[in-house]
């Protein structure tokens, strides 16, 4: 597009410039156009995943149900409680929605197509990807609720407590490419990353289900507890600005997965130089909606936890399992001779074995580690209440009733 | 090097207005008849008591502070995560022992029972 635009006379400097504002408008577009399609591929899969149909009425599948939603609440009536803080209440659902829509610009959906390929690319997400901490809390101390705020106190417990061993995660493949540019981090995965740190991906998936607030993490909107949590006072456009952001978290999330862990467009045994453009946006976008199905999946079939087993899971089991994956990955890193001249599946080969078998050692430890707790912790419960399993009768009256 | 972040800038501005008129759409189909009853906060159909806006459990604060210790020392590994090859051993043995002290931190809070939510 920029050599069309110089062909016409304009500067080059300038075509650049044009070439970069136009990327950026069709990002942001197809963005908020996609939320149209991915909610209700949401509600549909999760439908079908809880047995039920899911949307089927509007349209051929239901396929304009979301488009159905949006005009109804377009429709409705937009109001501001009594007592709330007018500029945060207000600003709350615009700064959430473009916390998300930031991430966007330093995604590479293929070769060349990126909004721009910062070279603090994973740096960036985690500052952009932070401000939709700031717009829930905005939103629930400007409600003037009582279940909004408390909705608010949890949500910022929760995601700062789970950006921790997000950033962790994020780490692995900043360290094994030596770049934080998203794009180098993509062509650098001659074989896919995630196949050499499955743990990686688990401690990435885990800790950012928990950051877009999602069961089985969603308790900053528990509607048996808080009714609705920090949206709870919005209505109309401002309540769908919010529905916007977290679909569009969760897909981005998906997108990031693939980008980081999944070889982003690259298609595996393709060279990154004879990928197609389009293809590769294809397969791109191929990966992002298989790890979005596992969201779903995941967020269709877990219960909720409580908040101060969220906390737990994140301080006692995450953090200190994302610590050593990074201290066993950077030593085999250094360890493994010609890591830093990787430019062939050959090369990667090697590396991926020894990180793969580490991971196996590690999940392997973890998991030992883990029985023996939940041994000692049945104990401690049989112990104070009698036998556990298949007992119930042997338990003392007034107990587990 | 700035005008990397030219996009970035555009599309600050590109969806703070589209955000806006999204949300001024609202006003503009909507119905506007407000209440004394429709605007009061909602508290399950009870009459609202008191301010909402009260003070927080200072829990949340200890995780606050804990998240930030943390935050810090995540901050410092990236820029060392990027030029991790270049450093040679001594990168990893420098980083080992900032590695360790963090550790020894994290095992202090813990037995002292920082990370109990109640």
């Amino acid at each position: 597009m920029t050599d069309t635009l110089v062909d016409i006379g304009l500067s080059h400097d300038l075509a650049v410039l044009i070439a970069k504002l136009v990327g950026v408008f069709v990002v942001a577009t197809c963005g908020l156009l996609w939320t149209l399609f991915g909610i209700w591929l949401e509600r549909k899969v999760s439908g079908r995943l809880q047995d039920r149909l899911g949307p089927n009425r509007v349209g051929p599948f239901g396929l304009f149900q979301t488009l159905a939603d949006t005009i109804k609440i377009l429709l409705k009536e937009d109001l501001v409680p009594d007592g709330a803080d007018r500029w945060l209440f207000n600003l709350a659902p615009v700064l959430s929605t473009f916390s998300v829509l930031l991430l966007w610009v330093v995604i590479p959906f293929s070769a060349g197509w990126i909004g721009t390929d910062l070279s603090i690319g994973v740096l960036y997400l985690l500052a952009a990807g932070s401000l939709g901490m700031v717009a829930t809390l905005m939103a629930g101390w400007g409600s003037n609720n009582k279940y909004a705020l408390l909705g608010a106190f949890r949500a910022v417990a929760q995601l700062i407590s789970y950006e921790v061993p997000m950033v962790l995660a994020m780490l692995v493949p900043v360290l094994m490419t030596g770049s934080m540019s998203l794009q180098a981090i993509v062509e650098g995965q001659y074989i896919a990353y995630g196949l050499a740190i499955p743990l990686t991906v688990f401690i990435f998936l885990a800790s950012s289900l928990a950051e877009i607030g999602r069961a089985p993490f969603d308790l900053l909107e528990a509607e048996s507890e808080l009714v609705a949590g920090f949206h709870i006072e919005y209505s109309g456009m401002k309540f769908g600005l919010f529905y916007v952001a977290e679909f569009l978290h969760a897909f981005t999330v998906g997108v990031l997965a693939t980008v980081l862990f999944l070889g982003g467009w690259r298609i595996p045994f393709v060279s990154a130089q004879d990928t197609p453009a389009l293809l590769g946006f294809g397969s791109l976008l191929i990966k992002s909606l298989l790890v979005y199905l596992v969201i779903m999946w995941v967020r269709t079939t877990l219960p909720r936890v409580r908040i101060d087993q969220i906390l737990e899971f994140n301080w006692k089991f995450l953090v200190p399992l994302s610590l050593a994956n990074l201290l066993v990955v950077a030593l085999l890193w250094k360890i493994v001779p010609d890591t830093d001249q990787i430019a062939s599946v050959n090369d990667a080969l090697l590396p991926t074995l020894v990180l793969l078998t580490a991971n196996i050692l590690l999940i392997v430890v973890t998991s030992l580690i883990l029985r023996e707790r939940g041994r000692r912790e049945r104990a401690h419960i049989a112990a104070l209440y009698g036998p556990v399993d298949g007992a119930a009768d042997a338990a003392p009256a007034g107990v587990g009733d | 090097m700035l005008s990397d972040y030219v996009p970035i800038a555009a599309l600050l501005i590109l969806s703070v207005v589209m955000s806006f008129i999204i949300l001024f759409m609202s006003r503009l189909f909507g119905p506007y008849r407000p209440t004394a009853r429709k605007l009061a906060p909602y508290e399950s159909g009870m009459q609202p008591y008191g301010q909402a806006m009260r003070r927080i459990p200072v829990k949340f604060y200890r995780v606050a502070v804990l998240f930030i210790l943390f935050d810090i020392e995540v901050i410092f590994f990236l820029p060392w995560a990027v030029i991790f090859r270049d450093l040679g051993v001594y990168g990893l043995v420098v980083m080992g022992v900032f590695f360790f002290v963090l550790t020894a931190g994290f095992v202090y809070e813990w037995k002292v029972g920082g990370l109990e939510w109640d």
